[in-house]
């Protein structure tokens, strides 16, 4: 009786420790800052649009397609962002020395509040710890932008 | 009882831990993975590294004197190309040379040759095979383009002296270079294969032909001897979803286009950027850049391939096995090293696999299969993408054993057959 008694409560109680386990590892996710709402609407953008080539964990992939972890590009100045999120990207870049080739289309058909959404959560996903981007930021960067 | 129950408590919590985490470490099943270097292989086959570690390591040839010359993609320590000699399935450095990376190697007729992204050099071989003067390449083509997208040029060579190299399309689907729809400008210069001559050096496009065109970009090609006919993998086009949303699912566009193997003749044209192949539908379609909807098929004057494989494979290496140690269905058939995807989000990636055609009397017969598996490591590092070994080159060695690169993490696996 005893024996089965402490059975029991010995899966019980790793039953109950995987469960607060699991729990523990969701937890370490990143926390999203900013507006949730922004997040949300912006990780809808992402997986339309730019997942395809980013991929998912925004790791990019290897001498084709840019990383957007970790790299100026992403965490730096905003206009510089927007403009590549409207005009697309036509050079080679190096990050942390490896070199990305793919061309990038322009996604200027996107709305401002599509670009502002989606350059918010790409700069508070995958570890990226920077600040959110606003309609009128972006407002004011397509109003100023020169294609060519 | 109870506060005995309460104390217990965390005690027990805690066995439950280490008890969970010892069945999770034994479950990883390192000892597993250790038989065939990590991967799975048909009834009678076993795998081992023969190599590790060595870059990015593109294609490679092996020697009769069991020398593996591997190609890097870039230089290490300023060498493009390693000097493996192979003894007891364990390989010893022998030496390196060439100040160029690329992908592009083989021996023919007593010279190695080699490309790097514009140019292609042969080195002279003695009779066994080495290379006698490492730092004097004799530079047989060079001015290849090579604007940032498919650079590689890789080669093969025919048995009437010719070479014959890949040149790649720098575009996904050239709307950029020909927005008014009226004709891919950029073919005349790539998007083909090239023949040269494999003996005269300094060639520049106008010394060599225009072998066929309308391919996108070809990593894996090779000289089918039964034939006497190049054979050549395309990789096919991406982005259909994303560029025509209203035409092409998510999923459709992960599978399409199909991955291509065509039987050239000189002269033909597979059809990039103007037509497509549906695997599913086992037709050549008309590409939506040029008024397709996914159903109109291609116009006839675009060859068909002789065999497809899903989506964003990237085949990167192609060798028909001509060796007598495979069981008798592999000897003419092809293995195709599948590099493995990036296209496929927000589906789960896929490839990383060398795969087998069956080939009778020269022609693909039957369908192809999964021949070795598992570089990709765990199925969450492949359906990520983020795969630990990717396949790319292969080679046959002189007992008629597999050679599989990985660019990656620079592997090379050798994989043999026992009755």
């Amino acid at each position: 009786m005893k024996i089965k008694l402490i059975g029991t409560v010995l899966v019980i109680c790793s039953l109950f420790f995987s469960y607060g386990y699991a729990q523990v590892k969701h937890a370490t996710k990143p926390v999203h800052h900013g507006s949730s709402v922004a997040m949300v609407n912006g990780k809808k953008v992402y997986t339309q649009i730019c997942i395809a080539c980013h991929m998912a964990d925004g790791g990019g992939m290897s001498n084709m397609n840019p990383p957007l972890i970790n790299t100026s590009y992403v965490l730096g100045d905003k206009t510089t962002l927007i403009k590549i999120v409207l005009n697309g990207f036509k050079e080679d870049v190096e990050i942390n020395g490896q070199k990305y080739s793919n061309n990038m289309t322009p996604h200027s058909d996107l709305k401002d509040q599509q670009i502002a959404d989606v350059l918010t959560f790409v700069r508070k996903s995958f570890g990226n710890k920077a600040s959110a981007v606003s309609v009128a930021e972006v407002k004011k960067v397509r109003a100023a932008n020169v294609t060519k | 009882m109870k506060k005995l129950l309460i104390f217990l408590l965390p005690v027990f919590a805690v066995i439950g831990l280490i008890v969970f985490n010892a069945c999770k470490s034994a479950d990883n099943g390192s000892a597993n993975e250790a038989a065939n270097a990590g991967l799975t292989l048909p009834t009678g086959f076993s795998a081992v590294a023969v190599a590790d570690n060595l870059g990015s390591a593109r294609h490679l040839v092996v020697t009769p004197e069991n020398d593996i010359y591997v190609h890097l993609a870039g230089t290490k320590s300023g060498k493009g190309i390693l000097v493996l000699h192979e003894e007891g399935d364990k390989t010893t450095l022998k030496s390196s040379f060439a100040n160029f990376g690329g992908t592009g190697i083989a021996i023919k007729n007593g010279y190695l040759y080699a490309s790097d992204n514009t140019e292609v050099f042969r080195y002279k071989l003695n009779e066994k095979e080495e290379v006698i003067n490492p730092d004097k390449p004799e530079k047989i083509v060079t001015g290849l383009l090579s604007r940032r997208m498919h650079e590689p040029k890789a080669i093969a060579l025919d048995n009437d002296g010719n070479i014959y190299v890949n040149i790649g399309a720098y575009s996904n689907i050239c709307s950029d270079y020909d927005p008014n729809k009226k004709g891919g400008p950029i073919l005349d210069s790539a998007a083909g294969i090239w023949q040269f001559k494999a003996d005269k050096p300094d060639q520049h496009y106008g010394d060599g032909i225009r072998y066929a065109g309308g391919l996108r970009n070809v990593v894996g090609l090779a000289w089918n001897q039964q034939d006497n006919q190049l054979f050549v993998m395309q990789h096919g086009r991406d982005a259909l979803h994303d560029l025509f949303p209203n035409l092409y699912t998510v999923h459709q566009s992960a599978e399409l286009p199909a991955e291509c193997m065509f039987a050239l003749k000189k002269g033909d044209n597979a059809g990039w950027p103007y037509v497509y192949y549906d695997w599913m539908q086992h037709k050549n379609l008309l590409g939506p850049e040029y008024g397709g909807d996914g159903k109109k098929p291609a116009d006839s004057k675009f060859i068909d391939p002789v065999a497809a494989y899903p989506g964003h494979y990237a085949p990167d290496g192609l060798l028909f096995y001509t060796g007598n140690q495979f069981p008798e269905k592999y000897k003419n058939g092809a293995f195709i090293a599948f590099h493995g995807s990036w296209n496929r989000a927000p589906e789960p990636q896929a490839g990383y696999c060398v795969v087998f055609q069956p080939f009778k009397n020269g022609k693909p017969d039957g369908k192809w299969e999964v021949f070795a598996d598992g570089f990709a490591g765990t199925e969450a590092q492949k359906a990520s993408g983020r795969a630990v070994h990717r396949p790319c080159g292969l080679a046959q060695g002189p007992d008629g054993s597999l050679y599989v690169t990985d660019d990656n993490k620079g592997t090379i696996y050798k994989i043999t057959y026992k009755k």
